[in-house]
């Protein structure tokens, strides 16, 4: 399945911002995590996610830091803050209303 | 240190990262996070069995073209792209472009020159022996700032649809500067003459930031913008004195005066077609002199403290009071306005995610010392206010005052919870932004109001 460039950028901040909800994460692994979530359905291109992660970072919402991989290498590890909670929440509230309005129209056109 | 056993292997991760680097608006952090990234990548692929060519194959191709996300980089890290020449080009941008927009500028300057020559033809004209008539004062802005929108307005590709709501307050403009009955040499006029480019300035930058004054950087990059601009202006206006000075020698040389033509055409029309260059230099070229303004800030910012707090050390010392004298509210008026400067132009070029360092004390230092100074200087005046009356000058200057009053005690409250690490510098860069349509509003304001409020004199 294709997805519209719209829909898959303005649906990487929420997605992003979850799955750093669920514990400190950095690209690669935030990556993968979105191909599990999606079942493969939402394909990133890679490096994109890193402008994405350094707009969240100075809006705020991450804070960054460097540490060790288990490489030897350095490797920027990303955490959400408390505001990148709360927009989180809100976020959340938005994607539902979304949601719940195409639903509803979709329920109804199956059940004509 | 993972390293590939693989030599060829290392050897196009080395090629890859020399490719990276070249990006200007990708730092060397964002090129060590990312080559992370491809490595993890590699490995993963690896050890799926695909060969170390197959791997970076795919793994080069997952991480997509450079192209776009360096310009994903410039967009999430503006400051970094003020540096850049330009934004990496789009693949889709004709080559034809660039030539289009030289012939644009040129027209548009060229217009912009004849644009202050149209009066002539209404009787109303430049001439080397009279003075100068009052009507090119009010109306300077109205030559060039229209033309300058336009080519924002074509840059941008907003629509012609657009393009006519921003007529509408040069229309005003003009009707407020010129359906006035002004007393001549009146004071009024005087302030509609310096308050009305002010105005307007915001609508230009309306057209600089494509309309969406609130989205994304928009209003600091205009900000740097109109730093800059005035930079390059100052330039070419010396190596326009220059051209004057050569053009006056030479035919005295031979005799005759050529005054009718430099007085009357080259510098009014210079003065109004260099901004149209100016601001198109700025725009395509903005790294030949790479950030002036912020150059200057770091260069003045010392010195002007120095400068304050020496003052305010010699005035406590002799306890001389300050000598009210007509012009001393406005020099008052240009030293807070050149300290909201200095800090506007530190913060265009800061890393809003960098902790405090020692300039920022400084700047604090500055900021506090301007309000003391400002704050002696007010006092005076307000103890002899009544000795004064109220004339359309001091009232303007007394406006202005306090408008960058509130924007540097505010400033300073932010400055100093940042240094002291209770808030953020976004915080601040954000109040100055903000802040910008005061200026513009009460310029609007002054234009408006004043001179039928002092019935014109």
């Amino acid at each position: 399945m294709d997805m519209s460039k719209d829909l898959v950028a303005a649906s990487a901040t929420p997605l992003v911002l979850a799955i750093l909800a669920e514990g400190d994460s950095y690209g690669y692994a935030i990556i993968k995590r979105v191909a599990e979530l999606s079942g493969g359905h939402l394909q990133w291109t890679d490096g994109m996610l890193y402008p994405v992660l350094h707009r969240l970072e100075r809006q705020g919402l991450v804070a960054a830091k460097w540490g060790a991989a288990e490489n030897g290498r350095r490797r920027k590890y990303y955490r959400i803050t408390k505001e990148g909670r709360a927009q989180l929440a809100a976020q959340r509230k938005q994607w539902k209303a979304v949601d719940g309005t195409l639903r509803g129209i979709w329920m109804e056109a199956c059940a004509v | 240190m993972t390293t590939f056993a693989d030599r060829p292997l290392e050897e196009q991760i080395a090629q890859w990262r020399e490719y990276l680097r070249r990006r200007q608006a990708v730092h060397s952090t964002d090129v060590e996070e990312l080559e992370g990234h491809l490595r993890d990548q590699l490995v993963a692929l690896t050890d799926a069995g695909l060969s170390g060519d197959e791997a970076f194959l795919v793994a080069v191709k997952r991480m997509g073209s450079l192209d776009a996300l360096s310009r994903e980089f410039a967009r999430a890290h503006s400051e970094r792209l003020w540096k850049q020449l330009v934004m990496a080009p789009d693949a889709e941008k004709p080559v034809s472009t660039e030539r289009t927009e030289v012939l644009v500028v040129l027209s548009l300057a060229v217009a912009a020159a004849l644009a202050v020559k149209v009066p002539t033809l209404f009787g109303i004209r430049l001439s080397p022996d009279e003075e100068v008539p009052a009507f090119y004062f009010r109306n300077a802005s109205l030559f060039v700032l229209p033309l300058l929108t336009i080519y924002f307005v074509w840059k941008r590709g907003l629509s012609v649809a657009s393009g006519l709501w921003f007529a509408l307050p040069f229309a005003a403009g003009a009707a407020f500067a010129n359906g006035y009955p002004f007393h001549t040499g009146s004071d009024t006029q005087g302030l509609t003459a310096l308050h009305l480019p002010i105005a307007l300035w915001l609508v230009v930058g309306f057209a600089y930031v494509r309309g969406r004054w609130f989205a994304d950087g928009g209003r600091m990059n205009f900000v740097r913008f109109s730093g800059e601009l005035v930079i390059y202006y100052v330039l070419m206006a010396l190596g326009g004195g220059v051209l004057t000075f050569f053009t006056m020698m030479m035919f005295m040389a031979i005799g005759i005066n050529a005054g009718w033509f430099v007085g009357p055409w080259l510098l009014p029309c210079g003065a109004a077609g260099a901004v149209i260059i100016g601001s198109w230099l700025v725009e395509a070229k903005q790294s030949v002199i790479e950030n002036m303004a912020p150059v200057l800030t770091r260069l003045f910012t010392p010195l002007f403290t120095i400068l304050l707090l020496a003052f305010l050390a010699t005035m406590m010392w002799t306890g001389n009071p300050i000598n009210l004298k007509r012009e001393v509210l406005i020099g008052f008026d240009l030293l807070l306005a050149v300290v909201v400067g200095l800090v506007l132009y530190a913060a265009s070029a800061r890393d809003p995610l960098a902790p405090p360092d020692l300039f920022d004390y400084l700047q604090l230092v500055l900021v506090v010392s301007a309000l003391v100074v400002d704050g002696v200087a007010l006092w005076a005046i307000a103890a002899r206010i009544s000795e004064f009356g109220f004339t359309p000058n001091r009232v303007a200057a007394l406006g202005e005052n306090l408008i960058l009053l509130v924007n540097l005690t505010w400033t300073a409250w932010l400055y100093a919870r940042f240094v002291r690490n209770r808030g953020s510098f976004a915080a601040l860069e954000r109040w100055q932004i903000t802040y910008l349509p005061v200026y513009a509003v009460w310029a609007a304001l002054v234009v408006v109001v004043f001179p039928p409020l002092f019935g014109y004199r």
